[in-house]
């Protein structure tokens, strides 16, 4: 494989995609020095080449990981596509080539620079996604469930089965307005990811209001005084998920937060549960 | 008496009981019903003292009989009365999980009336919950001492964790602080529990859809500080009852002086969190890291050292081990090296089969060389800066630090004519 290592791809930014990535990379013998998708902005003079996505090919990698490396590769390459990692193609792409080489035992070889990478960013994610299965708080509309979440990694795909199973005779919905993807689960069983700009859920009704002080209420009771230790709980529980678990809204933290966003600088708590005046949540596409 | 204050009053009762995990059984959801419960367990909040939330904890009825001298729920304590309906715990339980705040339902009860009508008061709950309303989430129900078998086997069916609190440490105790309850009382139902589960662990093996009986295990609580046993007692009673009970947890409750008693510490005392915090390290050498209790603590240092936890502890006693080679120790060695655990070394047996692994590796294995590098060497190199042959120069460099002076005793001017336990007591009756 001769290393040119000045040439940038930039793909659709798809899983398939990057799939595709892989197969270019083979087919022209050559090591890309970044992987973009094509909406970041571009910031090199270094040569282009857009690889578009073609299904077949994508297919074919897609089908040669679980059977020349392993079925764990696969998952953790699938995984660390969702994660937060900076330059994760690349890292990715590191990784199969390694693993390609190799084999199975690209998994065991964790000391190793490209499978620890990857192996700590999944972890991170998998991490992320457990947590969230705890501290996301739907509310109720009328017998319609929608939740908002803000997580750094795009931990949808890892939440969804959870989600589906537990709450399989409700219609939900679950939105993440940090990387705008959402899900929509209905009793019947059918669910589907969704891509919007922008979700609004409506007022609270008196019923859903009441629940919210009730668990507000066993939250506040259910602290042991003469323990406080507000140290452990920000470890466990950290204060990035705040904004969004209920009974934190009258935290000193989350109240300075949603100041310093009236004030005009950064806008994350937009949409969230409570902001709309609509009757049902409302998908602008 | 509103629904508000009913949950705060039987919320608060409940405060006390430490056990609120959610672990131990895999339960698929189910077509048209609400739940499913997941094997390592779901933390939902953490409160304001750091613990986790993951279960609605409350007593179904807070209206005792009985008159502990430590509860707060004695019969002759001057508090507020609730007991809720099984309709409003329910209908409370059912709403809380659909909106994700919380993984089941704990439910605990101070006695009502006499044991067994308390226990059809819970039955009826859990009933309702299991039965009318489909519920698969997790349940964790409290077993009342002295209640009859058949209550409690059919207390076991409909939950997934039962929980007997054994409450203090010694019989001796227990006489003196809870006349009412005794160890026979204590230790019946708990044996019962026990009996249930490997019976229906048999039956499960014949027939698939067997009934499950308390699928999830049982465990027990009890109260740290309030009585004089040492620590090694504690842990010697925590260790039998894993043997004898199969228990799956034994969580430790620091006594929080609540009443004044003659038998009790006194009301400004503080709570004996960091005894607590080690006696629960400790557990975790029990259950996962292979050691024995009288390993942990032997008589000649019955309780723990504040600055050092357990594992540093021991493997600072025991220097003629260390340090081992990582390349080439048994699994059961490397769980006993500080700053090496379960995880991390898992992840170094899988590793060195494939590359010799330096400490650069170690750290991308998640060891904390910080405590590890002076009980190890990797290729035959050591890491360590100080020579490790002193043990108290290890100690110096790995205690903990940051543990307030509070919680180990003040440090104080020694001063040649210090003034005796006697002179004290002649101060207060004037004869100084």
């Amino acid at each position: 494989m001769s290393y040119r290592t000045n040439l940038v791809y930039r793909y659709d930014g798809s899983f398939s995609g990057f799939l595709c990535c892989v197969f270019q990379c083979f087919q022209n013998r050559e090591l890309p020095g970044a992987i973009e998708p094509w909406d970041a902005p571009q910031e090199t003079l270094f040569p282009i080449r857009e690889i578009e996505t073609i299904p077949e090919q994508a297919q074919r990698v897609d089908r040669s990981i679980p059977r020349k490396i392993s079925a764990e590769a696969y998952a953790l390459v699938r995984d660390a596509f969702l994660t937060c990692l900076e330059e994760k193609e690349l890292k990715m792409l590191r990784f199969l080539l390694l693993g390609y080489r190799v084999g199975p035992q690209v998994m065991q070889l964790l000391t190793d620079e490209r499978v620890h990478v990857l192996d700590r960013a999944v972890f991170h994610a998998r991490h992320e996604a457990h947590m969230l299965t705890g501290f996301l708080r739907f509310s109720d509309y009328g017998g319609f469930l929608a939740a908002e979440i803000g997580p750094k990694n795009n931990v949808m795909p890892l939440l969804a089965p959870h989600f589906c199973e537990r709450f399989s005779c409700e219609d939900f919905l679950i939105w993440d307005s940090v990387h705008h993807t959402g899900l929509l689960h209905q009793k019947s069983g059918e669910y589907r990811f969704f891509e919007a700009d922008r979700v609004e859920l409506p007022q609270p009704d008196e019923n859903e209001q009441q629940y919210r002080e009730l668990w507000k209420r066993f939250y506040q009771t259910i602290a042991v005084e003469g323990r406080e230790n507000p140290r452990q709980r920000r470890t466990m529980m950290a204060k990035r998920y705040w904004p969004w678990i209920t009974e934190m809204q009258e935290d000193p933290f989350v109240l300075r937060q949603k100041n310093r966003e009236r004030a005009g600088s950064q806008d994350i708590l937009k949409g969230t549960v409570g902001a709309g005046t609509q009757s049902l949540p409302n998908v602008v596409e | 008496m509103d629904l508000f204050t009913k949950l705060e009053i039987l919320t608060d009762a409940a405060k006390y009981d430490v056990a609120c995990t959610s672990s131990g059984v895999d339960r698929s959801g189910e077509k048209g019903k609400l739940g499913s419960a997941v094997a390592c367990g779901i933390c939902h909040s953490f409160a304001a003292d750091g613990r986790c939330i993951s279960l609605l904890k409350v007593l179904m009825s807070n209206d005792c009989a009985f008159d502990c001298s430590y509860c707060v729920n004695r019969r002759t304590s001057d508090t507020r009365r609730a007991t809720f309906t099984p309709e409003e715990l329910c209908s409370l339980t059912m709403n809380f999980y659909r909106r994700n705040y919380i993984e089941g339902l704990f439910l605990s009860s101070a006695v009502v009336k006499n044991p067994d009508y308390t226990c059809e008061l819970m039955l009826g709950t859990l009933r309702r919950l299991r039965e009318e309303e489909g519920f698969r989430g997790y349940i964790h129900v409290k077993a009342i001492p002295g209640a009859s078998p058949a209550l409690l086997e059919q207390l076991g069916g409909l939950a997934d964790r039962m929980s007997v609190n054994i409450e203090l440490p010694s019989q001796k105790s227990l006489a003196l602080l809870a006349p009412q309850k005794s160890r026979e009382k204590i230790l019946g139902p708990m044996a019962q529990i026990r009996d249930g589960i490997r019976e229906n662990g048999k039956e499960l093996v014949k027939y698939r859809h067997a009934p499950k009986f308390v699928p999830a295990g049982q465990s027990t609580q009890m109260i740290i500080g309030a009585t004089p046993e040492s620590d090694r007692q504690i842990l010697l009673l925590t260790e039998g009852l894993y043997r004898k009970y199969t228990l799956k947890r034994v969580f430790f409750s620091a006594y929080i002086p609540m009443v004044n008693h003659r038998n009790l510490p006194a009301r400004n005392t503080p709570p004996p969190l960091l005894r607590e915090h080690r006696l629960y390290q400790a557990d975790w050498l029990l259950r996962f890291y292979g050691f024995r209790a009288g390993e942990i603590l032997d008589e000649n240092h019955p309780d723990f050292d504040p600055l050092l936890d357990p594992k540093c502890n021991w493997a600072l006693n025991h220097m003629e081990q260390f340090p081992v080679e990582v390349n080439r120790a048994p699994y059961e060695m490397l769980l006993r090296v500080p700053g090496v655990g379960v995880r991390s070394a898992k992840r170094i047996l899988s590793a060195r089969r494939y590359a010799a692994l330096d400490f650069e590796g170690l750290k991308k294995l998640g060891v904390v060389l910080k405590r590890a590098r002076f009980f190890l060497t990797c290729k035959g190199k050591s890491a360590s800066p100080l020579p490790t042959d002193n043990p108290l120069v290890i100690k110096g460099t790995i205690c903990e630090r940051g543990i307030s002076q509070r919680q180990i005793g003040a440090p104080e001017q020694l001063s040649l004519f210090a003034p005796t336990k006697e002179d004290q007591v002649q101060c207060l009756t004037g004869q100084i």
